[in-house]
């Protein structure tokens, strides 16, 4: 993502000595541009105009009327927004910040030159990514059912004495949603971390040795500032994806109990297609992810430093 | 010291990989059982799988669902491959400031939530199915148009364009080829490594999107493998052995693509980072 903004001044490399052939391929080269340029258009930049002017318009179905900034207004005394938006954050603020240590973690321990199966962890760890979001949702609904394989694991263990109600506490079921993201996406996330690994010159790690350095020290002070642009990227990555949450929540809760999982993306959802259609609101509630990513993504921007 | 410490790791790598298999073991074992032992966790196979199949493919639209999926994925595939190459080469090889001034705009639309856009392109769709029957709601070309064209492929292509020797646009220019000629005749080829990546994450994102077909899709016959397996878990009275063999269906595709070309997948992913 940091390479997004960036822009380079390499030389062009269209060939500047003859003008009459430049402006005609420089004229060719719009056309190779064209269909992608107009649909990005048509299918991202016009739609979210048109939910800019939706959000400020209120009614059912097609019967829409400009309402000022009423449903802006709407937003801070609905108390299901807030619950949606106080869940979003806690998945954001808990897993995501889980899901990159551990993926940090499993990728140093398999960057280890002496490790044997290396092959066969990296593949096992990176399974769950080749599942559907849906797949692996209703699965977990099941692993987590009252006499699921999770409690009865639990149980054989003696940790717990009776079955957890993990789908229908308010406190489990979050936290079941949250294990959930974490097995399916850790090791989409270690992938990333051991190829960035990979490039980090061996002789700083020598060098470290000489000077006596634990290995917690050269994990702190070598790994993590070098690997700290992928985690930037990653961590815009997960952020995005987590404010956007749908389909788990959706197939593994359907935001219950109550509303203790549901997340925006499902408000939106429920607000347009299951309640009666208030689109004009759902719009707003939608411009809230918006204006959050943007914000999200510029924090930490800053909070990495990154000068790119 | 040095001993413990491995024990330590490898503990810690075996009980990853086993938590990450586990749940894939499970979902094959209980294609095999009844309903009633999947739900009592039975983690051995049964001999329910013929029945659990028949169920699938003759009482619930399976078929139906596989063949909408595929016919999806496949045209999805190609068309993000053509519009997304021809993009990316169109950016880096014409390259002029006012292209890249295009390019960075059009990034932009990466940072834009689906969520955000999915009311205002079902109301496009919703137009449409009045004057153009076969592009509005509940068609598949609805499902295929608004994810054809994304900035990440455009991103992800013109990245891996820059390796391109660009002295091969000129040799074909010498040898009388048009610009598009070039295009398909030395950039294609080429690049096969780079369609190869660009292609499993198409087709995967295309075979596992739920979202937008959830939205756009309302007949049962239109349906998709995702939706197919949502309604099913959704049902009052599931039949859990049914569902675990639908998962496992429509996981297949996605798991095969990953193991056949796995060197590509991962190539896919980086060349969204690097350059």
């Amino acid at each position: 993502m940091s390479k997004v903004v960036k822009r380079t001044n390499l030389p062009y490399t269209i060939n500047l000595k003859s003008s009459g052939s430049w402006l005609k391929k420089n004229y060719i080269g719009w056309l190779f541009i064209l269909i992608a340029a107009a649909g990005i258009c048509l299918f991202y930049f016009y739609p979210m105009v048109q939910a800019l002017l939706l959000s400020f318009q209120s009614g059912m179905g097609a019967n829409l009327e400009y309402v000022g900034l009423d449903n802006y207004v709407r937003l801070f005394k609905d108390p299901t927004f807030i619950a949606a938006l106080r869940n979003t954050f806690l998945y954001l603020l808990i897993q995501v910040p889980l899901m990159i240590i551990l993926a940090l973690f499993l990728s140093v321990l398999l960057n280890n030159a002496t490790l044997k199966f290396k092959g066969f962890f990296r593949t096992a760890i990176f399974l769950p990514c080749v599942t559907s979001l849906v797949a692996y949702a209703v699965l977990f609904k099941y692993l987590f059912g009252e006499n699921g394989l999770i409690n009865q694991f639990l149980l054989n263990l003696s940790i717990i004495s009776q079955p957890l109600n993990w789908l229908s506490d308010p406190l489990l079921a979050k936290i079941a949603i949250i294990i959930a993201i974490t097995w399916r996406w850790t090791g989409y996330n270690m992938i990333f971390y051991l190829s960035a690994l990979q490039n980090i010159d061996k002789s700083m790690y020598e060098a470290a040795e000489i000077d006596g350095a634990s290995s917690l020290q050269k994990f702190f002070y070598i790994t993590v500032p070098m690997l700290k642009p992928i985690i930037l990227f990653t961590s815009i990555i997960s952020t995005i994806g987590t404010l956007q949450i749908f389909d788990e929540i959706m197939n593994i809760t359907n935001g219950g109990p109550g509303n203790a999982t549901l997340s925006i993306s499902m408000y939106i959802y429920n607000l347009s297609f299951e309640y009666s259609p208030d689109f004009g609101y759902a719009a707003t509630v939608s411009y809230v992810i918006v204006i959050l990513v943007v914000l999200l993504s510029l924090i930490q921007f800053k909070v990495a430093g990154d000068k790119k | 010291m040095k001993k413990l410490k491995n024990v330590g790791v490898y503990t810690f790598l075996s009980i990853a990989a086993i938590v990450s298999i586990f749940p894939f073991l499970w979902m094959v074992v209980s294609m095999t059982n009844k309903s009633v032992d999947v739900t009592k966790g039975r983690l051995l196979p049964g001999s329910h799988l013929i029945e659990n199949l028949n169920v699938l493919f003759e009482s619930v639209n399976m078929v139906t669902a596989l063949v909408n999926s595929t016919i999806i994925a496949l045209i999805t595939t190609f068309l993000t491959l053509l519009i997304g190459s021809l993009a990316g080469y169109g950016f880096e090889i014409y390259r002029t400031p006012g292209k890249d001034k295009v390019f960075n705009i059009l990034l932009l639309s990466m940072m834009i939530p689906f969520a955000a856009i999915m009311i205002p392109l079902y109301r496009l769709f919703g137009r449409l199915s009045s004057t153009v029957p076969f592009l509005g709601i509940d068609t598949l070309a609805a499902v295929i148009l608004p994810t054809v064209i994304t900035a990440f492929f455009i991103f992800l292509f013109r990245q891996n364009t820059k390796m391109f020797a660009k002295e091969l646009v000129e040799a074909g220019r010498i040898d009388g080829l048009s610009e598009l000629g070039i295009f398909f005749r030395i950039y294609v080829p080429t690049m096969k490594t780079t369609y190869a990546a660009a292609a499993i994450i198409a087709f995967m994102n295309s075979w596992n999107n739920y979202l937008w077909p959830l939205v756009v899709l309302q007949s049962p016959e239109k349906q998709t493998i995702p939706l197919l397996i949502s309604n099913l878990g959704a049902g009052y009275t599931p039949d859990f052995g049914v569902i675990m063999t639908a998962i496992v269906i429509g996981t297949l595709p996605t798991a095969v693509v990953f193991f056949v070309m796995q060197k590509y997948f991962v190539e896919g992913m980086m060349g969204s980072v690097k350059g």
